[in-house]
């Protein structure tokens, strides 16, 4: 199974700042191993970020995003105390949820 | 037979580099002390495919040059020196200019005697890391001058080709604690791949003299 | 579906090219590495870490919390800052590595061969040694580097590390002052700190261990001298050595008085 992710989420203003690390391999597909194989693909292809049973981000990625990636974004009507959740799904089928609580900015 | 005469050479080195310390501090402790460091260096480390703990061996110009001190002993730089340009062995059918596009692919690649690298592929010799060489590569390293316009500044006469030739050979001959490696000398690039880095150098047409 | 903004994306590729001279190279590589320091990846080992120590562990089921790293048993807050240093039960001098391999010996019950067998991570299995190091040195941050000299042995240790840095040898007859001797001096584009001035010897110690970017790995402070030996042409440098704590000791000591900034990001 796949290492916890870290998420930050904290007020900023009238807002709230998302800050997600995801543990994940982002494989392209293109690179080779020490035996001159290809090293299959293997990368998140859906991000969803749900805060109070609303989905406030979701994105579509593909290979070019770097290994552990690093996620910033902002919404609007997150309250100290409430949860914020982030799943992500890859190519294999994988998937992991995590939440956090948001902090006074 | 290999095994055997490998710790008998190494012995004979530790002695070999030693003695002159030896001899200017007190005899016995400094001597001691000194290959104690060195066994207490070798067991630091494990062989790893071709990087054997011999390559811990010094011969005498890099225990020479380990004292960070080395620059006051004027008489034995040039022993060393003098030693070193004896050592250089020049092309036996006189010719020291190779082709400068090989000697490019030479002086770009990095490869070579880490335990990582395939000791059957040939070696580089990572001329970049350390020298601005042609006006296109813009990544280079600063620990060695500049060589732009090596050739145009200093002429394609035979003597600047041999003296070229010795130094990537030997860089030592010229210059005892230089941070450049013997590329002959210690077996690193063929005798082909010293010539066509020579013209990397010298040849007019070369963009190192464009 | 309401879509936030999405202001920064992720770190993604290096500089592509190197169609723009020097001055602008230079600025665009500092420029990236300004863009790398929010969201460093280091945190996820930091997280790892911390679980594994506090986690019943090995043959004897007991965590790491009775760990002796130099302040007492269990102490992590500002122990790295303090290593490497004499240990009285060990009667050697250790480092921060080679002292987690031997509570992971003496409380945990593994064989040092178990304990050191995945020391270094690859593609695909990071190493819960490079963890549990991330883990300690993250709560050293901000603490001033006060490494001591004071017992024989860590004299020892220092003038050991001292004679290894000097020390040329292999077919490139190369030693680390051959790279890390002379100011302002750079490997192709990647500048080389001066270990022999306390300025850029500081900042270079406090700033491991490092998340680099171009392996995906937290590494360590063993690993940057193993694979600085690799490029050496030296053996393989054997992993917690009394050499390898000498040579630490030599540089962790030359960076006394800055504060710890590590686990960093690097290129």
């Amino acid at each position: 199974m796949a290492d916890p992710m870290r998420i930050r989420a904290q007020i900023a203003g009238d807002k709230v700042e998302v800050r997600v690390l995801m543990s994940h391999e982002m494989e392209t597909g293109q690179r080779r191993d020490n035996n001159g194989n290809i090293v299959p693909a293997w990368f998140i292809q859906n991000v969803t970020v749900n805060h109070g049973g609303r989905t406030v981000m979701s994105a579509q990625w593909g290979p070019a995003v770097a290994k552990n990636p690093f996620v910033h974004f902002r919404f609007s009507g997150g309250k100290v105390g409430e949860r914020v959740s982030v799943t992500w799904t890859d190519n294999r089928g994988d998937k992991r949820t995590d939440e956090a609580a948001i902090i006074a900015g | 037979m290999k095994k055997i005469l490998i710790p008998a050479f190494m012995a004979l080195m530790v002695f070999a580099s030693f003695g002159a310390q030896a001899q200017t501090r007190s005899p016995v402790g400094a001597q001691v002390g000194d290959i104690e460091a060195m066994r207490e260096l070798m067991r630091g480390f494990k062989p790893n495919g071709q990087a054997g703990l011999s390559r811990l061996v010094q011969d005498e110009a890099q225990q020479f040059c380990s004292d960070p001190g080395w620059t006051r002993d004027k008489a034995r730089i040039s022993a060393i020196e003098k030693q070193q340009l004896a050592d250089v062995k020049f092309p036996a059918d006189g010719k020291f200019l190779g082709n400068w596009q090989a000697g490019e692919r030479v002086a770009q690649s990095g490869v070579g005697k880490q335990f990582s690298d395939n000791p059957g592929q040939p070696s580089g010799a990572n001329c970049y890391a350390c020298h601005q060489l042609t006006p296109q590569e813009l990544s280079f390293g600063t620990i060695g001058p500049s060589l732009r316009n090596y050739g145009k500044t200093r002429g394609n006469t035979e003597a600047i080709q041999r003296y070229t030739y010795a130094k990537i050979y030997n860089s030592r001959a010229y210059s005892v604690c230089s941070n450049m490696p013997r590329f002959g000398h210690s077996d690193i690039l063929t005798e082909q791949q010293i010539k066509d880095v020579v013209a990397l150098l010298l040849d007019p047409e070369s963009p190192v003299n464009k | 579906m309401r879509i936030g903004t999405c202001v920064a994306a992720m770190a993604i590729a290096l500089w592509g090219g190197g169609a723009f001279a020097q001055d602008s190279t230079a600025k665009a590589i500092q420029e990236y590495r300004d863009a790398l320091q929010d969201g460093n990846p280091a945190e996820l080992w930091e997280i790892k870490g911390e679980d594994l120590w506090k986690q019943p562990r090995g043959p004897n089921k007991v965590s790491l919390e009775k760990c002796d790293i130099g302040l007492g048993p269990g102490v992590v807050k500002g122990a790295y800052a303090r290593l490497p240093k004499y240990f009285k039960d060990t009667d050697r001098v250790d480092d921060l590595e080679s002292r987690l391999v031997h509570c992971m010996v003496s409380l945990q019950g593994m064989s040092r061969a178990d304990a050191t067998r995945r020391v270094f991570g690859g593609p695909g299995a990071a190493a819960d040694m490079e963890a549990l190091v991330a883990y300690v040195t993250s709560q050293s941050k901000g603490v001033k580097m006060n490494v001591a000299v004071g017992h024989p042995k860590e004299r020892e240790a220092f003038e050991m590390g001292q004679k290894v840095f000097y020390y040329r040898g292999g077919p490139h007859d190369f030693a680390c002052a051959t790279c890390h001797g002379e100011d302002n001096k750079r490997i192709r584009l990647q500048d080389l700190p001066n270990l022999t001035n306390q300025k850029d010897a500081q900042r270079a110690y406090t700033t491991w261990p490092a998340y680099r970017v171009s392996q995906g790995e937290l590494r360590s402070f063993q690993w940057r001298l193993y694979d600085c030996f690799r490029q050496q042409r030296f053996p393989e440098l054997l992993y917690g050595s009394d050499l390898s704590v000498a040579l630490t000791m030599f540089l962790a000591r030359n960076a006394n008085g800055a504060a710890y900034a590590g686990p960093a990001i690097k290129r």
